[in-house]
């Protein structure tokens, strides 16, 4: 169901009525925006003089630009092995032999199940302990990124090949393929496509868990750009965040636009028999044929 | 072993404020998801827009940032206190954050619900004369709410999950902070990890079991 079909087109009177609704509202929201800006200009957080350093090129050269490599790098390593372990689980848990599922369906369980910043700290006081002294954040942070969503990644697989009608393997078999070319020929390519946008908004989780690594002290854009910055230019805290908040969530949105258009691009396909995969954790809701109308609720982004 | 039992009694009490968390910031996360979905539908263009930046800014913003910021600008540069005692300042401060961050997931989740009413469903209400508040409220939340269950309870499981993270709030209590601190005098303990690791799965498991045999009494028949 649409959300417009909600209320009517409106008659005179609703017409008056939704006036007054929208004078109401713009009422609210400048009131709320207004308070806001008060509350901040209480506090003087609309002096240039706290907004400068970040017109200057060196203040981005020194610690933003660092800073956001920082979470970047760690992003793209943590994706990419994230990436290897789910397609790695997520195959496992579906294999035919017990003593291969069963393990590989403990590990995707206990990992998806554990607060992703005990494992950090877990692993980050443990590797001292295992492999001598040393800096151990990116690590830790990387690691427990990979377990974590790798094993998120590994259900989006598996519900990907899951997705690819029976037909198809049947299919497949009946002339004569076997198991491994089935999965390799048949199987994994269609699902691949139906995949493609929850493995895309899970990188979007990924990306905004790095900024867990604030809290290990590894050099991250939230490290630098709310810790170090605000210290070394005094009384920025709050532009401080204004920005590196504004930087992360364009960062997301883009990421965001790409798992919605190739949803869209999934869902007209011809190249695959299998509806697109909703991540794990968020609604089953509104996706595939004759869901609600066949109007598409969009896919809901899991938090965490 | 022995460290879970010596340090028992303060890895339980930083346990139960999680679970404090998760119920202060639970309620207010559901009450403003719930304002926000209505925002998102409503025929006030305006509304939707504030409802719509609301839930994309704040969907979009690591958790981390959004705790630090509202200990270190809210409180501590804005002037935003609670309480005078700190311990009771930072856990009023991280359950907004926590509990303003998880809203906008609920009205994302709600949204999808209100997706799977049937045309026909509003289209009825508006038949009989229902204004759309009533219609919304009488007949699409209702339903929505319904189909929504097991996704609510995912939501949720994930906020108990990101209680943890309070430490970036400044809230020292908790057992991710509790945690840290034990591992910094004793170094990585299995024991005490894997410890805390139960009272989470303890903490989810069944919220995600009852969700789900909820979902399944609720189902609304089409």
């Amino acid at each position: 169901m649409s959300t417009s079909v909600l209320f009517d087109t409106p008659g005179p009177r609703a017409r008056v009525r939704n006036a007054v609704l929208t004078v109401l509202g713009v009422a609210l929201v400048a009131t709320v925006v207004y308070l806001i800006y008060a509350g901040f200009d209480a506090k003087s957080q609309w002096d240039g003089r706290i907004w400068e350093p970040f017109l200057k090129y060196e203040t981005w050269d020194f610690y933003i630009i660092p800073g956001l490599l920082g979470t970047l790098r760690a992003a793209a390593v943590a994706a990419v092995l994230a990436l290897v372990f789910g397609a790695v689980f997520g195959l496992a848990r579906l294999s035919d032999h017990r003593w291969i599922r069963i393990p590989a369906g403990a590990v995707v369980e206990i990992f998806r199940s554990i607060p992703l910043l005990l494992l950090i700290f877990f692993i980050f006081y443990l590797a001292p302990s295992l492999f001598g002294g040393g800096d151990y954040a990116f690590i830790a942070l990387v690691t427990a990124l990979m377990l974590y969503n790798g094993s998120v990644l590994a259900e989006v697989v598996r519900a990907g090949v899951r997705a690819v009608p029976k037909g198809q393997s049947e299919a497949a078999y009946s002339i004569g393929m076997r198991k491994n070319q089935v999965m390799r020929l048949v199987l994994l390519p269609q699902a691949v496509t139906a995949m493609m946008p929850a493995i895309v908004s899970q990188l979007v989780v990924l990306l905004k868990d790095t900024a867990l690594g604030y809290i290990i002290a590894y050099v991250d854009l939230l490290n630098t750009g709310f810790k170090i910055l605000p210290a070394v230019f005094f009384g920025s805290l709050i532009p401080a965040a204004i920005v590196i908040g504004i930087i992360y969530i364009g960062l997301n949105m883009a990421l965001s636009a790409l798992a919605n258009w190739l949803e869209k691009r999934s869902r007209r396909s011809r190249k695959t028999a299998a509806p697109p995969v909703v991540p794990p954790g968020a609604s089953v809701l509104g996706v595939g044929p004759g869901a609600g109308g066949g109007a598409g609720a969009e896919a809901v982004a899991t938090m965490e | 072993m022995d460290e879970l039992i010596t340090y028992g009694p303060q890895l339980l009490e930083g346990f139960l404020e999680n679970i404090k968390l998760s119920l202060v910031a639970g309620v207010f996360a559901l009450i403003v998801g719930t304002l926000l979905v209505a925002m998102r539908v409503s025929p006030t263009p305006v509304l939707r827009a504030a409802g719509t930046v609301y839930v994309n800014v704040v969907r979009n913003t690591p958790l981390t940032l959004v705790l630090a910021f509202s200990a270190l600008g809210l409180s501590d540069t804005l002037g935003l206190v609670f309480s005078d005692v700190p311990r009771t300042n930072s856990f009023w401060l991280v359950s907004l954050g926590l509990g303003a961050y998880t809203a906008a997931f609920v009205c994302e989740a709600l949204r999808a619900g209100i997706n799977t009413v049937p045309t026909g469903q509003a289209e009825a209400a508006r038949a009989i004369g229902l204004t759309f508040f009533q219609s919304l409220t009488l007949i699409i939340l209702p339903q929505a709410f319904r189909a929504v269950v097991a996704p609510l309870g995912s939501v949720m499981i994930a906020m108990i999950k990101n209680t943890t993270v309070a430490t970036a709030g400044g809230l020292l209590t908790e057992s991710a902070a509790n945690m840290k601190e034990i591992f910094d005098t004793t170094g990585a303990s299995i024991p005490i990890f894997l410890g805390i690791v139960a009272g989470f799965m303890i903490l989810t498991m069944p919220i995600g079991f009852f969700t789900g045999w909820l979902s399944q009494r609720l189902a609304v028949v089409r």
